[in-house]
């Protein structure tokens, strides 16, 4: 077993190092740095542009295979390198990351465990009215891009406001003014979070429930739910003890997956309510022509698809019996 | 819920056919015929059978037309409106929805109503395209890696593991800055989002080809002296083609909605080219200010891809005789 999993991680390490390899020559060759400092105002002479790329191990004059061994050698030490203009991208990501946390947690939780209720309770209904309205609404809330979902929560808010004269939906950034103490900061956190917290959850209820009520639909057909009927259990015992937990395991094998992606994958929301968080910066690094920057959210990215991975590993381990032997 | 490439309706109905395969509730293709105990009087050919099936499904119909009606507003809608997509029209900036503009008009004057047909144009267009190139890649991959096994096998997991790892997003945005403001077009982005979108279906195109490759008709072409790659595309492949066909209209919504989102962060199509993304990404920074730039392509491009989900949905009970969605087959 000790052995199956070091060969599967050393497989993964493999991969993740091709990957990132094959993404550092990509950026470095379709990247053009060079073009930010050819563009200020007053010019600057060639050479001295050439001695800041140099300095950053940006210059596109020196052989890429060249460029590709110096990142590597300060990789290993733990440093992915500056930016064309400086700023450091260990400092960057290190403090994106929790910002990312910070908005993407209560969102994905709220969006998995009600999402999954709701599944559940319409998988047991089917085709009654309660059913149908759900999946209706969970198709088209699926259907509908999350840039859509932001702005029109946004655009809500902010009449909400203007009809009550009131402050309360905020959405820029993470913080703003408030009043002094700790209570007021906690509130103001929440009043920031609030509406991308809805449109993260929104997306993950819709989502979820179809996956649940899917796969549920299944198991409560299944025989051995009849069976534990005809033993003596109750419908509601035999559904939540035998249909809903055999139905959980592919969920939580989604789950587990996508939740390590959600770091990055909140790009938009994070655009539209102006959070600093590791999507955004993933997209302003090929904007500004930041190959390191770019390189190290790929290796983040890809670290989080594998953990993903494994997660889901482990979470079939808890529910299924059959794994564990 | 990776917004990144808005593929979760795809991931998650690739993760459905798994787990039922593994709890062999979702029927593996049967030979196309019907079944032998059916009442003669009523026998159906398949394909009435699933015609049948699926006009039962009234969400699908419905998303047949509003489909239906999306393609012939984008290719005929340009008619509605004097206005090209790129022309402007002096001293009417940003003007209400009026009788000259139905749809309004932008910041730069350009009438949304145009840019909006344009757009849709546009997003039909990728969609369609990746969706036959990626599902015929994942159908070839995957049919040929389980047929085949072995190194073949080995190589394309392998493959498949290593573009699942890499985020998509990010390497189409840098290929598209590389190719700096002329090299927006579409096809680029066809042939991008493509490269990226056919791994998961691959997979279980994959699954779904192990379970059938020691069938006795593959067998018996195998001893007749049938060529591998023969038998691949005349009897592997034609018989998992339900799960293509619904593969294909999932890979549909996928397409838009990455091109969307390419778009809205400006490594998509390019100004002064037009798409829904584009369009989106101007009207949401005025939202409450001159909301209809942003609704019109909102609008359209939630229509599409409700379409396509309804569809793929009416498709797949429609193929997929065990599932319990579908009621009872007449």
């Amino acid at each position: 077993m000790a052995r199956f999993l070091a060969r599967r991680l050393l497989n993964y390490v493999v991969l993740l190092f091709v990957a990132v390899t094959a993404a550092y020559f990509l950026a470095a060759t379709q990247l053009h740095p060079r073009q930010l400092y050819e563009v200020s105002n007053p010019p600057i002479s060639e050479a001295s542009i050439n001695k800041s790329l140099d300095a950053y191990n940006l210059n596109d004059h020196e052989p890429v295979i060249d460029r590709y061994f110096d990142w590597l050698g300060d990789v290993v030490h733990g440093d992915w390198g500056n930016a064309p203009k400086g700023g450091s991208v260990n400092d960057e990501i290190s403090a994106r990351i929790w910002v990312s946390l910070r908005l993407v947690t209560i969102g994905s939780v709220f969006g998995v465990i009600l999402g999954v209720i709701l599944g559940a309770w319409t998988a047991t209904r089917q085709y009654k009215l309660s059913d149908r309205i759900t999946t209706f609404w969970s198709l088209i809330i699926i259907s509908t891009p999350i840039l859509v979902i932001a702005v029109v929560l946004k655009l809500l808010a902010t009449k909400f406001n203007q009809f009550f004269d009131s402050g309360f939906f905020e959405f820029t950034g993470e913080t703003g003014r408030h009043a002094p103490g700790r209570l007021n900061a906690w509130g103001d956190r929440f009043q920031h979070l609030l509406l991308p917290t809805v449109a993260l959850a929104l997306a993950g209820i819709a989502t979820y429930s179809r996956i649940q009520r899917n796969i549920m639909l299944d198991t409560l057909g299944a025989d051995y739910v009849r069976t534990a009927q005809a033993k003596g259990l109750t419908r509601r015992q035999a559904v939540f003890k035998h249909a809903l937990r055999t139905a959980l395991i592919p969920t939580g094998t989604y789950f587990a997956f996508t939740i390590a992606l959600l770091f990055i994958g909140a790009a938009i929301t994070e655009t539209i309510f102006s959070w600093r968080g590791m999507g955004v910066y993933g997209v302003s690094t090929i904007s500004g022509q930041d190959t390191n920057g770019v390189v190290a959210v790929v290796a983040f990215t890809g670290v989080c698809v594998l953990i993903g991975g494994f997660l889901s590993d482990v979470f079939v381990a808890i529910l299924d019996p059959r794994v564990r032997q | 819920m990776t917004e990144f490439v808005a593929s979760e309706a795809r991931l998650q109905a690739e993760m459905e056919a798994e787990s039922r395969l593994e709890a062999g509730t979702l029927q593996r293709p049967a030979d196309g015929a019907t079944p032998d105990d059916a009442d003669p009087a009523k026998r159906l050919s398949r394909k009435r059978l699933i015609f049948r099936r699926f006009k039962r499904n009234r969400s699908a119909v419905v998303g047949v037309f509003i489909y239906g009606f999306l393609i012939v507003f984008a290719f005929f809608g340009s008619h509605l409106t004097k206005w090209s997509y790129s022309e402007i029209h002096r001293r009417h900036y940003l003007e209400n929805p009026s009788w000259s503009h139905w749809f309004g008009t932008t910041q730069a004057g350009r009438d949304v109503l145009a840019m909006t047909v344009h757009g849709l144009q546009k997003s039909m267009l990728i969609g369609m395209a990746v969706a036959l190139f990626s599902t015929t890649i994942a159908a070839v991959v995957g049919s040929f890696a389980a047929y085949f096994g072995g190194f073949i096998e080995r190589t394309s997991l392998w493959v498949i593991d290593l573009l699942l790892v890499l985020p998509s997003f990010l390497l189409i945005a840098i290929v598209m800055t590389g190719r700096g403001a002329s090299g927006g077009g579409v096809w680029p982005l066809i042939i991008l989002i493509t490269l990226f979108n056919w791994m998961l279906s691959a997979r279980v195109v994959r699954s779904l080809t192990q379970s059938i490759k020691d069938r006795d008709y593959v067998r018996a072409a195998k001893y007749m002296g049938v060529r591998g790659p023969t038998i691949v595309f005349r009897h592997i492949i034609p018989n998992i083609s339900s799960l293509l066909i619904i593969d294909a209209t999932l890979n549909v919504a996928a397409a838009v909605l990455a091109e969307t989102t390419l778009s809205f962060f400006g490594f998509g199509i390019q100004s002064p080219d037009t798409s829904l993304g584009t369009l989106i990404a101007d009207g949401q920074t005025k939202v409450t200010t001159f909301p209809w730039i942003f609704a019109a392509p909102s609008v359209f491009l939630v229509l599409m891809v409700v379409a396509v989900n309804f569809i793929g949905d009416g498709l797949r009970d429609a193929l997929d005789p065990n599932s319990l969605a579908s009621g009872k087959a007449a």
